[in-house]
């Protein structure tokens, strides 16, 4: 499994996501800058990951500068050819600028920068990126965000739930996680229907809000759930070997 | 200008005289009035820090650079320092906290390493009264707007409420760095020929004079002084550190210095002060915003730029370098051989200083006396005795003064990097270190009350509570940076203040082995209303060799044995207790707990010797503010459990509220409390209770459900 993580300026969960990666067994990693024609490796990677973080300072609208980006034509062009694109945060925030997935992402509802543990539950376990995890498992990711309110029409929310394409939503937690609640009553942010990760129609472009890579590592704070969320790349990839 | 409004003194306009040799022109006298400024020269404390201790055998650099260094191991340091940014945030709250937390982030950078998190310690009027909401709202705001922009995580930090901060809020900002040891970046190490270069923003009229505004009490005059005011942007700020860090990586630089108060000429004369060296400057060739007076573009204080000193042969690389990260970057001026500090305009040289009279400025000594009423203070006054036990903890975890601060750190991003390893809010935040399984723990301490009562005593407290919480935690302390923040010094009885407060930081340091390896000092923080309180913060840092050994606290299961490990009572004179159950007058009064270093010492070697017993579970936490009730309030809290407490014949109001000294509550399983006593023997040790129910009960005293207690500490009482 050959992963590129795109470092745009402002980026800051870059280093994070590709100890997060190499920390699971699943490298290697390479770092690809925003004004670079192509991601260089011989074959192209597997996976590509646009991190979270401040691209270009969040200045305009989150995710809206990156999204003219060099790099973005070879990721549109990795995506559409089928390849497995990741935006995790500010990295989902440059997707939906860049119309590769549908919606926007708008400022909390509180109005406040948001750094909290969060508990999502897995809505799909049939895509790359959630085949490890349980149908309907809740499990905890953490946020940081500012602008994570995910909003669309009506009309196009109902579409896009009718075709499944939501994969992650907010959920109860502590000792209410088993009861498996989720929805915009457990949005941190005010998410509409409590979203918090979206796929494409194909099936190969996720974005979330939720770090997995920030509960990947061990003895540090916030869990290590977000291990599921790798080994899940790492079996659809069939190298993943880590035994705990 | 004339010399006065360069904020020079009739006698220090006539030494300046004196040492040139004539009379200086109107640009000289403006850049000697700043460097001579309290802030840039701390000439009226500077005799005060040499009475700390700068050495120790974890110390690499001490005072002296742009930040402190200590060695962490593995053959990494760890870079840190602390500093105020206090009038800024007075005038423009936003602005002024989002460049003290820019400002240190660069210091640390300064040194060559990556800086790895933030803390502050913030202290605010009381909430509701004069402009103290929409100031702290704002201060909170521009930590976490800069902070979490540039990618280093705020892990912690103090808040802390008095009516003598209304107005005049206090924002100290801390950061720390992770460099190898062999990559360590100097301010000292620039040679004659090599390049000076100036990398980051273009110079604006923002924050012109800053270091000036900060060296006098904020006024209705000057509280309108926008323009001292700077402006910050975190994205330049994180490019600027991926930057400096590929240069370092790439050793394309040979000396480097951050670019804060009094801006390029603080940070240009500086380095060729510490070098050895002169300076020239082309004045032409900074690259500018806007069109401006020479003294304005020297003294500017735009945000995000750095001074590097760079080889000639290496410029290409460093110009390539900041195209790729689109900084601006430029050579300003050449490192000369004749100590010199020259700004060349147009060919013409329009200032000529030596280097040295630009880094020295004479010490300023001002008068000392005892305050006339520091009898008074020292006396409690009141009388020992709490009407209502339950009504008095209560208010003691869930008033302003003790509640969760939850609503200000959910604002800042505490995990970005992935090295954090305890929850924002815990005693000591704490970093893993990398490539090891050690851990790297701060505790940031100050207690104004304290040293409002007694300023020897209470900076003492400050201090060995620091250590305190280190040492159960499980880390060795490495060293301390300090932030002094005092009211004006030429106030005989704030001078004293300030003094007494030094020396009892001092000998603690040197007691318990702690080397002050940076600092910052923040003076005339008064406004027309009064002086604050003295405020010495500090914030140790210290190691824990394996995450297994990390101590924490709300861990406590049904069953388990409490105990209270110390004397039965530190001092009630300063507490929270007395501050607001005892009359609730908020005045502080009665001195706290005097050191004892030898008893200092022995909890010391102890709380370590314990944590390093990783097969006995614990649940710990150091007695603090509101005392021992409050520290089996929290224990009980944060593990949703129940305290069944026995005091026996003690007097419950000094065991349970009093403050200070080397005092921790343990809670252990039964199985395991034979060793855990053995690992104390021949310190006191009490056995307080039983971990059970659903209630803190002290018998015949005091009884509160654990749901009451924690919607007190989460939601506050009125």
């Amino acid at each position: 499994m050959r992963t590129a993580v795109v470092v745009f300026p402002g980026s800051n969960c870059d280093r994070d996501v590709a100890r997060a990666i190499l920390d699971c067994g699943l490298g290697p990693v390479d770092m690809v800058w925003h004004d670079d024609d192509d991601f260089k490796s011989h074959d192209g990677p597997d996976l590509v990951v646009l991190p979270g973080g401040f691209s270009y300072g969040d200045y305009l609208r989150s995710g809206a500068l990156a999204a003219k980006s060099r790099i973005m034509k070879a990721v549109r062009e990795h995506a559409d050819s089928g390849g497995l694109l990741l935006g995790i945060c500010n990295g989902f925030q440059i997707l939906t600028e860049a119309r590769l997935l549908p919606g926007t992402l708008m400022p909390n509802n509180n109005l406040r920068f948001i750094c909290a543990p969060c508990h999502v539950r897995v809505e799909r376990n049939d895509t790359p990126f959630t085949k490890a995890f349980k149908e309907g498992q809740v499990v905890q990711f953490p946020i940081a965000h500012h602008q994570g309110l995910y909003f669309l029409p009506p009309d196009d929310l109902s579409a896009l739930e009718s075709r499944g394409q939501v994969v992650f939503r907010y959920a109860a937690g502590g000792k209410c996680a088993d009861c498996g609640d989720a929805g915009e009553a457990y949005s941190p942010n005010g998410s509409v229907n409590g979203i918090a990760g979206i796929i494409n129609k194909r099936g190969n472009v996720l974005g979330l809000m939720p770090h997995p890579e920030r509960s990947t590592l061990k003895n540090l704070i916030r869990g290590t759930d977000g291990r599921i969320f790798w080994q899940s790349l790492g079996e659809y990839f069939d190298v993943w070997r880590d035994k705990g | 200008m004339n010399y006065r409004d360069a904020g020079l003194s009739d006698g220090e306009y006539l030494k300046i005289k004196e040492l040139l040799g004539r009379e200086p022109n109107e640009l000289e006298t403006a850049l000697i009035g700043v460097m001579w400024s309290e802030h840039c020269s701390y000439k009226s404390t500077r005799r005060l820090l040499a009475k700390f201790p700068q050495t120790g055998k974890y110390l690499v650099q001490g005072p002296g650079e742009n930040a402190g260094v200590v060695d962490c191991h593995g053959g990494w340091g760890l870079a840190f320092k602390v500093e105020s940014h206090n009038h800024p945030s007075a005038v423009a709250p936003y602005q002024g906290a989002a460049t003290g937390v820019g400002g240190i982030i660069r210091d640390i950078l300064a040194m060559g390493a990556r800086p790895a998190a933030s803390m502050d310690g913030l202290f605010f009027g009381m909430p509701g009264q004069g402009k103290s909401d929409v100031l702290a709202e704002g201060i909170v705001e521009g930590i976490a707007g800069y902070g979490n922009a540039v990618g280093v995580p705020t892990i912690g930090g103090k808040t802390f409420y008095d009516p003598c901060f209304e107005g005049n809020p206090l924002v100290n900002a801390f950061s720390c760095g992770l460099v190898r040891l062999d990559k360590i970046v100097s301010s000292k190490t620039a040679r004659a020929g090599d390049l000076a270069v100036l990398l980051g923003s273009k110079t604006g009229r923002d924050g012109i004079a800053g270091a000036s505004f900060a060296s006098k009490e904020l006024d209705e005059g000057n509280r309108e002084s926008r323009g001292h005011i700077q402006i910050g942007d975190p994205f330049e700020e994180k490019l600027l550190i991926e930057c400096c860090l590929d240069l370092r990586d790439n050793g394309l630089i040979l000396s480097m210095q951050d670019m804060g108060a009094a801006g390029i000429l603080s940070s240009s004369s500086e380095i060729a002060h510490k070098s050895g060296t002169g300076i020239e400057i082309f004045r032409e060739r900074i690259p500018l915003r806007e069109k401006m007076a020479p003294w304005e573009i020297f003294l500017s204080e735009s945000q995000e730029r750095m001074l590097l000193i760079v080889s000639t042969d290496k410029y290409d690389a460093v110009k390539a370098m900041a195209e790729h990260y689109a900084l601006e970057c430029a050579i300003v001026g050449n490192i000369t051989g004749d100590g010199r500090y020259r700004i060349i305009e147009d060919g013409a040289c329009i200032a000529d200083l030596p280097v040295g009279i630009l880094g020295d400025a004479p010490a300023a000594d001002w008068p000392s006396a005892v305050p006339a009423d520091l009898d008074d203070r020292r006396e409690f006054g009141g009388d020992m005795k709490s009407a209502d036990p339950k009504a008095d903890l209560l208010k003691l975890i869930g008033s302003a003064h003790g509640s969760c601060r939850h609503e200000i750190w959910v604002q800042y991003d505490c995990q970005v990097q992935l090295r954090t390893a305890a929850e924002p809010g815990e005693p000591v935040s704490a970093l893993r270190m990398p490539e090891s399984d050690g851990i790297i723990a701060f505790a940031m301490e100050a207690e104004p009350w304290k040293c409002r009562t007694d300023p020897k005593v209470g900076a003492m407290e400050t201090m060995a509570h620091s250590v305190r919480l280190l040492a159960l935690a499980g880390a060795d302390a490495l060293g301390m940076t300090n932030c002094l923040n005092f009211p004006s010094p030429e106030n005989p009885e704030n001078y004293y203040e300030l003094t007494q407060c030094v020396e009892g930081l001092a000998a603690v340091c040197r007691d318990l082995e702690c080397p002050v390896v940076s600092g910052n000092v923040s003076l005339y923080n008064e406004t027309p209303r009064g002086g604050i309180y003295p405020t010495p913060l500090v914030v140790t840092a210290g190691l824990v060799p394996h995450y297994a050994y990390f101590v924490s606290g709300g861990h406590a299961h049904d069953g388990d044995d409490i105990y209270l490990v110390g004397p039965s009572a530190g001092s009630l004179g300063s507490s929270r207790w007395q501050m607001l159950c005892n009359g609730g007058s908020l005045k502080p009064r009665g001195v706290t707990w005097r050191f004892d270093a030898a008893l200092e010492r022995d909890f010391i070697s102890k709380a370590l010797f314990v944590s390093r017993k990783a097969d006995i579970k614990k649940s710990a936490r150091v007695v603090s503010g509101g005392g021992l009730a409050v520290a089996l309030a929290k224990e009980a809290i944060y593990s949703g459990v129940g305290m069944d407490i026995d005091l026996a014949d003690k007097n419950p109001l000094e065991v349970l509220f009093s403050e200070g000294g080397p005092r921790a509550v343990y809670i252990i399983p039964p199985a395991a409390s034979e060793k855990f006593l053995a690992c104390w023997k021949g310190y006191p040790v009490t056995r307080l209770g039983r971990v059970g129910g659903d209630s803190l009960v002290v018998r015949g005293f005091l009884e509160i459900h654990r749901d009451e207690l924690a919607g007190a500490f989460f939601g506050g009482v009125k």
